[in-house]
């Protein structure tokens, strides 16, 4: 199955919940469609027959009592993975996430631990209107007490699943949607991956574009491109977006002493905005340029193709700003 | 049924007024430091509700877990988290029961399986549900009690959880302390059905309704209603008709009710009505009223002394408990 070029993004979570089934009792599946449908991204296609109705559970469209119900299991002793379609659907259950997953250990002085993973797909670019477009996982990395994870590769969409799974405490995976077809090569003994630091996916010295997730091939895309040019992009995808890698996002930036934040998310309030100022706070004497950023537009994204593309970050447009960032405008 | 015998031993009998004689002392002390300004923030007493926490909580054991919402003085001090960690808890104490970081919204007891504590109205009850399905999952036969107010009924999250609970039969005591407010707003101005049992027999979850002024009524349905839950591995609904005295809150300047419709319920006192009853029958004399008096009149008195003299957590820990601690794995 997982023979060198056949793997998918999808192919490779599924098989990170296969593990994970396999190597723990306490692991259960639960969500909207896991089951029959297949999963709504056809990442947990197979696994009812394979683990059964108790292990691969199929939820009403209650997206608060499933989540809430996944923090309740996780207290009572089980491992829950819930899936919750899209982050757009995760605001239904923002109580149980903010106010219950995020904060029971605090408020119990510490006696109560939620070790439960939330996965849900996010972003835009399948011109499916705004209600399926957005792309929240910024918002949840507001919140103390929870984990976010965004998975760009295959060895992370293997590996994270099972590293979230180990953790004591709530952790988001937050998976963008055009990603699941995306296929490449990953050995066959890919397993769990460290979740705490951000990664170099492209060394360079000219300047650090910042990125996770489904903007990271865009920005290898725009990196080859700038190269071309006999621009050096150095592309840091940052794996986790609470808690930040601050050290190799600084590390890198003071090699190339200019920043380039590229997120789908809206500028306004976003984990680009969260990035760049902690750029000021610890790394301002390092910047010859200031910190740059390409975000979506601040519109509600919309249906047709064109538009959709005008409103995300594109490859052109990083290329643009990246040498805007150089003084090559 | 299995509660008949039990409930007709003059122990037992007396112990059911010392509990809720416990909560009432106990919350009127409350009411007293709240004054004095030693406890602070929401405090919502839970004075004239006592007979639904001590009656419902003898159905109720050491292995089944509580979930209960922001009113929830009685049900821990009935769970037996000790009073002394409940009284420091609302002092902001570090040696109150949430090691002072949750106060009166927000008791815990892990060991004592005191799962909060819920301060968003239904909040507590897909918690509830979850944590049944662990038992399901585990093979475990046990009960979640899950309490609430009638305000909950108003919330999306009410009717999620009895469907999913029905849906996939899961041991929850659903317990609604339907005290006819959701904080200031009449039962008659939230819900357009006053039937609430109604409302859970919809998702096809057996429901009762029961005198939540009476405690060895509400005893005698909750041991019924845990039975079925416990044998019939099926979620039951019991609505608990009581009335709380007090405001809402200690802000609460109670402009949408009558004193009159307060001083009506107030006949009808569950803990004043029953000593009566136990003195009527002899089971409550002089003699064991006083010394039972006096020994809770000590306990309370220790808790708050325990408060009083408990530490403030220093601020360099303030940061802690947000995520696990590596050395000391729970």
């Amino acid at each position: 199955m997982s023979a060198p070029g056949a793997t998918t993004y999808r192919e490779a979570l599924r098989a990170a919940h296969r593990e994970a089934l396999q190597r723990d009792p306490r692991v259960f599946v639960m969500g909207e469609d896991v089951g029959r449908y297949g999963g709504a991204y056809a990442v947990t296609r197979g696994l009812l027959a394979e683990f059964g109705p108790e292990r691969i559970r199929d939820t009403p469209l209650s997206e608060s009592v499933f989540v809430g119900a996944g923090i309740g299991a996780a207290i009572g002793g089980m491992r829950p993975i819930v899936e919750v379609m899209t982050c757009n659907f995760a605001l239904l259950a923002l109580d149980q996430i903010v106010n219950n997953a995020a904060t029971l250990r605090h408020m119990s002085g510490g006696q109560l631990g939620v070790p439960l993973v939330i996965r849900m797909a996010t972003g835009a670019g399948r011109q499916v209107a705004a209600q399926h477009s957005h792309s929240f996982e910024g918002w949840f990395a507001h919140i103390p007490g929870i984990k976010v994870l965004v998975p760009a590769t295959l060895e992370d969409a293997r590996g994270m699943l099972w590293t979230a799974l180990q953790d004591p405490d709530p952790v988001l995976i937050c998976e963008h949607a055009t990603l699941y077809n995306a296929s490449g090569e990953l050995a066959p003994n890919a397993g769990a991956v460290e979740i705490d630091r951000a990664a170099i996916r492209r060394a360079g010295q000219d300047l650090s574009v910042i990125t996770y997730g489904g903007s990271l091939a865009k920005v290898l895309a725009a990196a080859a491109e700038l190269d071309r040019e006999g621009i050096s992009a150095e592309v840091l995808d940052l794996r986790t977006l609470r808690p930040l890698d601050d050290r190799t996002i600084l590390e890198s930036v003071r090699r190339t002493r200019r920043a380039l934040i590229v997120d789908e998310g809206w500028r306004s309030g976003s984990i680009s905005a969260e990035i760049s100022a902690r750029l000021m706070e610890s790394g301002f004497f390092d910047l010859d340029a200031p910190v740059a950023r390409v975000c979506s537009l601040e519109v509600p994204v919309p249906y047709p193709h064109h538009l959709e593309e005008a409103c995300l970050p594109q490859v052109e447009g990083i290329v643009r700003a990246a040498k805007e960032s150089l003084g090559h405008g | 049924m299995s509660a008949e015998p039990q409930t007709e031993t003059r122990e037992h009998a007396l112990e059911l007024w010392r509990q809720m004689r416990r909560i009432r002392l106990f919350e009127e002390k409350c009411a007293e430091l709240y004054s004095a300004q030693k406890i602070r923030g929401f405090l919502h007493l839970y004075i004239g509700e006592e007979a639904v926490a001590v009656g419902t909580l003898q159905a109720i054991t050491a292995d089944d877990a509580i979930v209960a919402a922001y009113r929830e003085h009685g049900h821990a001090l009935v769970r037996g988290v000790p009073m002394p960690a409940l009284m420091a808890e609302l002092y902001g104490k570090a040696e109150g029961c949430s090691g002072g970081r949750g106060g009166s919204m927000h008791f815990f007891d892990a060991k004592r399986r005191f799962y909060g504590g819920y301060a968003i109205v239904a909040g507590g009850l897909p918690v509830a549900v979850g944590l049944a399905l662990a038992d399901k999952l585990r093979g475990l036969s046990r009960v979640t009690a899950c309490y609430f107010g009638d305000g909950s009924i108003a919330e999306g999250e009410f009717h999620e959880s009895m469907n999913l609970a029905s849906l996939w039969q899961l041991p929850v005591l659903f317990i609604c302390e339907n005290n006819f407010y959701a904080m200031g707003t009449a039962l008659d101005r939230h819900q357009a059905q006053l039937d609430l049992v109604l409302k859970a027999r919809g998702y096809g979850v057996a429901a009762q309704s029961v005198d939540g002024m009476d405690v060895r009524a509400v005893e005698r349905a909750a041991r019924e209603a845990a039975d079925r839950v416990r044998q019939g591995k099926a979620p039951f609904f019991l609505e608990c008709k009581t009335y709380r005295f007090r405001a809402h809150s200690m802000y609460d300047p109670e402009l949408y009710r009558e004193k009159s419709e307060v001083e009506a319920w107030k006949k009808r006192d569950p803990v004043l009505t029953y000593a009566a009853s136990l003195r009527q029958s002899g089971v409550l004399d002089a003699d064991t009223e006083r010394n039972l008096e006096q020994s809770l009149s000590r306990e309370l008195d220790d808790a708050v002394r325990f408060a009083e003299q408990g530490t403030w957590e220093p601020e360099t820990s303030l940061t802690r408990f947000v995520h696990a601690e590596k050395e000391a794995p729970q």
